[in-house]
């Protein structure tokens, strides 16, 4: 197989790949564009490139394991498993298209020395997320990932943009301290403990059962305010007015996810879903993730602004994962966690082509999409195959994944889960089908503003990136039963969660 | 044993030699001088830290006269690390004092001697085995301050010193009051063998205000904001990373080691004034217009938190605050030195200056992020460590208002940090600043930037300042 | 008994010297205050301490005898500051003791020029 010392190794390296990029592109300043964009590729696929190979060795059975003693009884522990693998590999696949498309996006912007140093410190937090063995370890990167990932959402320096950052700040950084609080208590209860599958806090019930209940609150919500839950979701629609390459990478990668990820860890890793419902904490858990996903498809339908309905429609869509997860059971399980990866590809989609359109077209508000689909097709094609997979429209991704939850939702006995989940899916119908329907039917309007010219090269670059993410929202859908698919990986881990 | 003694007494006598010595050479050599007394004898910290870690605690006793009419020095762990921050500090502040006042010219002759002086008090009152020895350690380091700050020359920075003075010796002589209780009651000034009749809780008290006057402790901490953001930059650093931080370490030592069972009512209450200083700092700091005011009032809220010690009183309490001190007083003194140099480029430190600092000054603009990151106590930071161990700490003796208290003091910093990082590096800059002062040398831009990146990284490996604070724990330790 | 009136008037003069330094805005004023807190203090530390077996204790004596030391150079040192501080700005007086910072303002309106310029 591979050597010792490799595994030990490869996880800090997948984390620092990116944080080394972060370092040259800093030093190097403002000026070296050539050398900055080289940098980005190669880092963006040499971190790929190891995540596959981590990803191959996990397939055939290999442990990888860091540790790093931070202080007596506290350590830092990076590991590979299938769930980290699963994130690690979207996040990477997604940095590197997105780097293509920022760079692109941000041809003619300032400060692109800042943006992409901190660009690629955020997918270094996103690693040590994925990777991270232990509540502790996620924690710390949790954190860093609100640091890094603050400078993009404040990027622009206009008023608005800094006041997104404060509301940004006040929101992650308080649930940041929800979590520390519910970290130290368990720490105190528990010591040191890694991610278990199946948990690891069982044997404590019967004396603490009240306090591992509220140190459950704790987590959900410390967690529950990145990944969106009602009404800890405040923050994602005012992160809208950041570039629309940050938009594509918090709402389809690093933030949303992030917190669903911890999410998915804190039930299935460290208690363990019997005991979340011995607790008492599954049916309130269902409960919110249904609320959260009618509620933030409710306010989709009332946005105007492209954007801003997008991110009601994540709010909406991530917990979905929280739904399966809650739910339990092999089917619901790979349902909620596949649509990590499915929603990712969609989501990223949208806003590339919300990007887009955009920037060329200077389009920001719903009724300007109007007769879009003559003059940009490919891009329009892009928005319209990740729309209907938000739909569910079956053989695209998106079908998959509700397809998983609602049998598991049948399976577990949950009828009403099931008509959220319809009513879900009527929902997004109502706020997607008008946005096709504009691309496509409707005569196109006038232009808010002139087009903006931007070079051939450029442009190719958007658009690839847009079609290339909406390809995958189709191929991995209609090739769902290869055994490398998306699905196939998480319906192994959910074996493992759920047998 | 003998060799130990040399380099204690190498600690106070080298600065106090040289400072001597500096006021007597002529410019041209004064150079010298300051060199040797500057980095001389911080290198004598390395045998002493080997020894420490073997032997726990070294003690030197003059002449053979026993106390309390001879003089006894001890050094403990605690004491060794308010003196590493000492010599750090007061190497990365040299380039920038060296800077604005040459040892060529005539006039810097006083700054220099004032400043060994300064660190010949500082080096006398961590080693100070008895209590009236502390007091004169204490007068010492204070009036070389005072005179530091009034080196400024400015109406604000003469003014400032004034009232620094004036309360300073009122602190002194509440002190000195304590003290005279505390003979009468016991017979004895010994600072680390509690006292065979009970301290007296009027002569505690009395100590305890006259060194948290000292300390700048709110609410008798009005002297500092001035003092410190009037008072040349790295005047500013050596004060509050060390100066304030010897009187705290002093009350430290007076309620675990001299008082006998100090009442629980009263280490709560000295925990809540503690964390009315974290509050109130906190909340001040994001009110400023002047960055140096901003670094002032968060020194205030951070000295709040080696109050908790009191409340706290175990192991890890310990271990967290004095883990707190090293990291806080790099950091701060980082912050103060970065801020030097923005006043130097930009002439006035008011915030309406900064935005486009990140741009001009990206090494000043890094530095205060890094700095602030541990002030925050932002994971992987010195910060955090001291921080965490504090939060252990609580959990241990059930303190859940403190634990709350701990978590949300982050935030609370939060808020003031990004204020000015925000300012700093997102506003766009409203004006082209149209008088560009002097630019100081990249020497002390990378000065401030070490110190701050040490604060970060004491959080990767906090082992050995852990286990060599974990031994030393004085009294009140399980 | 006939130390309790030395502790007696020791109060009192401490107490005066209390107000003086509350009460006055001339700095002068404030060190002749705090000098009489002090001579307060000193009488109380000859005045409180046991004396052993009939002879007259030796460390009190030195503590004050340091103390008296002490409070010379500080005060001469508060001497020299309070002239300079004169010179510059034409009045011996601090701002009172209350914290003007909080409000920031205030603060800057009195000392404009503390915003201007500036040395490090």
């Amino acid at each position: 197989m591979i050597a010792p010392w490799t595994t030990q190794i490869l996880p800090p390296a997948v984390v620092l790949v990116s944080t080394l990029a972060a370092i040259v592109i800093f030093v190097a300043g403002e000026q070296r564009q050539r050398l900055r964009i080289w940098v980005n590729l190669a880092a963006a696929m040499l971190k790929l490139v190891l995540v596959v190979w981590i990803g191959l060795e996990v397939l055939a059975g290999e442990e990888f394991l860091f540790r790093f003693e931070l202080l007596p009884g506290l350590e830092l522990i990076l590991h590979a498993d299938a769930l980290s693998i699963l994130f690690a590999s979207l996040s990477a696949v997604l940095w590197l298209v997105t780097t293509v498309y920022a760079i692109a996006y941000l041809e003619h912007s300032p400060n692109r020395a800042r943006f992409f140093g901190f660009f690629s410190l955020c997918v270094s937090a996103t690693m040590g997320i994925a990777m991270a063995g232990n509540l502790l370890t996620l924690f710390i990167f949790y954190e860093l990932l609100t640091l890094t990932t603050w400078p993009l959402v404040v990027h622009n320096g206009t008023p608005e943009a800094l006041a997104a950052g404060r509301s940004y700040l006040r929101y992650t950084l308080t649930g940041g301290v929800v979590l520390l609080t519910a970290l130290a208590w368990l720490y105190g209860l528990a010591g040191n403990a890694v991610f278990t599958p199946g948990g690891f806090l069982a044997p404590l019930a019967g004396e603490h059962g009240a306090e591992l209940r509220l140190i459950f609150i704790l987590l959900i919500a410390g967690f529950g305010v990145k990944a969106g839950l009602v009404p800890l979701h405040g923050w994602l629609p005012k992160a809208m007015v950041a570039p629309a390459p940050v938009s594509a990478l918090l709402h389809a990668v690093a933030v949303v996810k992030a917190g669903a990820f911890g999410i998915i860890r804190t039930v299935e890793d460290v208690y363990g879903l019997d005991l979340v419902a011995q607790l008492g904490m599954r049916l309130p858990l269902i409960a919110v993730a249904c609320w959260t996903i009618i509620i933030g498809s409710l306010l989709a339908l009332r946005e105007h602004h492209l954007k801003r309905r997008l991110a009601y429609s994540t709010v909406s869509q991530v917990s979905y994962i929280v739904l399966g997860i809650a739910v339990g059971g092999l089917l619901a399980t790979s349902g909620g966690m596949v649509h990590l990866v499915h929603q990712g590809l969609m989501k990223i989609t949208l806003f590339f082509c919300a990007g887009i359109f955009g920037l060329l077209l200077g389009v920001s508000k719903i009724d300007q999409l109007d007769g879009l689909g003559r003059r940009m097709p490919w891009v329009s094609g892009a928005f319209t195959a990740a729309a209907l997979g938000m739909i569910g429209l079956p053989p695209l991704v998106g079908f998959i994944s509700k397809w998983y939850l609602a049998s598991g939702a049948l399976a577990a006995g949950m009828p009403l889960v099931l008509a959220v989940l319809i009513t879900s899916a009527l929902l997004n119908a109502a706020y997607f089908l008008p946005l096709i329907r504009r691309l496509w039917l409707n005569p196109p309007g006038t232009l808010a503003e002139a087009p903006i010219e931007i070079g051939r090269l450029p442009r190719l670059a958007l658009m690839f990136s847009a079609v290339a993410t909406a390809a995958l929202v189709v191929v991995l859908g209609v090739l769902a039963a290869h055994p490398l698919s998306p699905l196939n990986w998480v319906v192994k881990i959910a074996q493992g969660y759920a047998p | 044993m003998k060799a130990y003694d040399t380099l204690m007494l190498a600690l106070v006598f080298i600065p106090l030699g040289t400072a001597l010595i500096a006021v007597m050479l002529p410019p041209t050599r004064r150079r010298w001088a300051v060199l040797l007394g500057g980095l001389a004898w911080p290198c004598v910290l390395v045998p002493l830290s080997l020894a420490i870690a073997r032997e726990q605690t070294l003690t030197l006793v003059f002449g053979g006269w026993s106390p309390p009419l001879g003089i006894g020095w001890r050094l403990d762990a605690l004491g060794l690390v308010v003196l590493w921050v000492h010599a750090l500090v007061g190497i990365a502040a040299l380039p920038g004092a060296w800077q604005r006042f040459e040892p060529e010219k005539p006039e810097s002759g006083p700054f220099w001697s004032l400043w060994l002086i300064l660190a010949t008090g500082v080096n006398l009152a961590t080693l100070a085995a008895d209590l009236f020895n502390l007091y004169v350690a204490l007068e010492l380091t204070t009036l070389a301050a005072v005179a530091l700050i009034a080196t400024d020359d400015g109406i604000a920075a003469l003014s400032a010193a004034m009232r620094y003075l004036l309360l300073a010796v009122l602190g002194s002589l509440m002190y000195v009051l304590g003290v005279g209780l505390v003979y009468a009651q016991t017979g004895s000034l010994a600072m680390h063998q509690p006292g065979v009749v009970e301290l007296n809780n009027v002569a505690l008290v009395l100590m305890l205000t006259g060194l948290m006057v000292k300390a700048a402790i709110f609410p008798l901490h009005v002297w500092l904001p001035h003092a410190y953001s009037n008072a040349p930059g790295p005047v500013a650093a050596i004060m509050s990373a060390v100066v304030g931080k010897v009187a705290l370490v002093a009350l430290w030592r007076i309620w675990f080691e001299t008082a006998v069972d100090p009442p629980m009512l009263l280490a709560n209450l000295l925990g809540l004034i503690g964390a009315g200083a974290i509050v109130y700092g906190a909340v001040a700091a994001y009110l400023q217009p002047r960055l140096k005011m901003v670094i002032a009032y968060s020194s205030i809220s951070q000295f709040g938190f080696l109050l908790l010690l009191l409340p706290l009183a175990c192991q890890q309490a310990f271990q967290g605050a004095g883990f707190h001190l090293l990291a806080h007083g790099l950091a701060k003194a980082s912050m103060f030195l970065a801020a030097a140099n923005i006043v130097t480029v930009l002439g006035s430190d008011s915030i309406r200056h900064l935005p486009g600092l990140d741009k001009r000054m990206p090494l000043e603009a890094f530095t205060l992020a890094l700095a602030g990151i541990t002030l925050i106590g932002l994971p992987p930071s010195g910060g955090f460590t001291g921080k965490w161990m504090l939060l252990s700490a609580a959990w241990e003796v059930q303190g859940w208002f403190w634990m709350v208290l701990i978590v949300l003091s982050g935030l609370m910093s939060a808020a003031y940090i990004f204020r000015i990082l925000a300012l700093t590096c997102f506003h766009p800059a409203r004006r082209a600043v149209h008088h560009l002062h002097a630019r100081p040398p990249k020497i002390t831009s990378f000065a401030a930037l070490l110190l701050a990146l040490l604060a970060v990284v004491i959080g990767l490996y906090p082992h050995p300042v852990l286990d060599l604070l974990g031994s030393g724990v004085p009294g009140a330790g399980p | 008994m006939s130390s309790a009136i030395f502790v007696l008037v020791a109060a009192a003069i401490f107490g005066l010297g209390v107000h003086g330094l509350l009460v006055s805005a001339h700095i002068m004023r404030k060190l002749l205050a705090l000098n009489l807190m002090l001579s307060a203090l000193f009488l109380l530390l000859i005045v409180v301490p046991a004396t052993i077996e009939g002879r007259p204790d030796p460390v009190p004596q030195a503590l004050v005898l340091t103390g008296i030391v002490i409070a010379v150079s500080t005060t001469a040192f508060a001497l020299a500051l309070m002239v300079r501080l004169f010179r510059k700005q034409g009045h011996a007086t601090i701002h009172p003791d209350i914290d003007p910072d909080l409000l920031g303002r205030r603060h800057d309106r009195h000392q404009p020029e503390a915003d201007n310029e500036q040395a490090p």
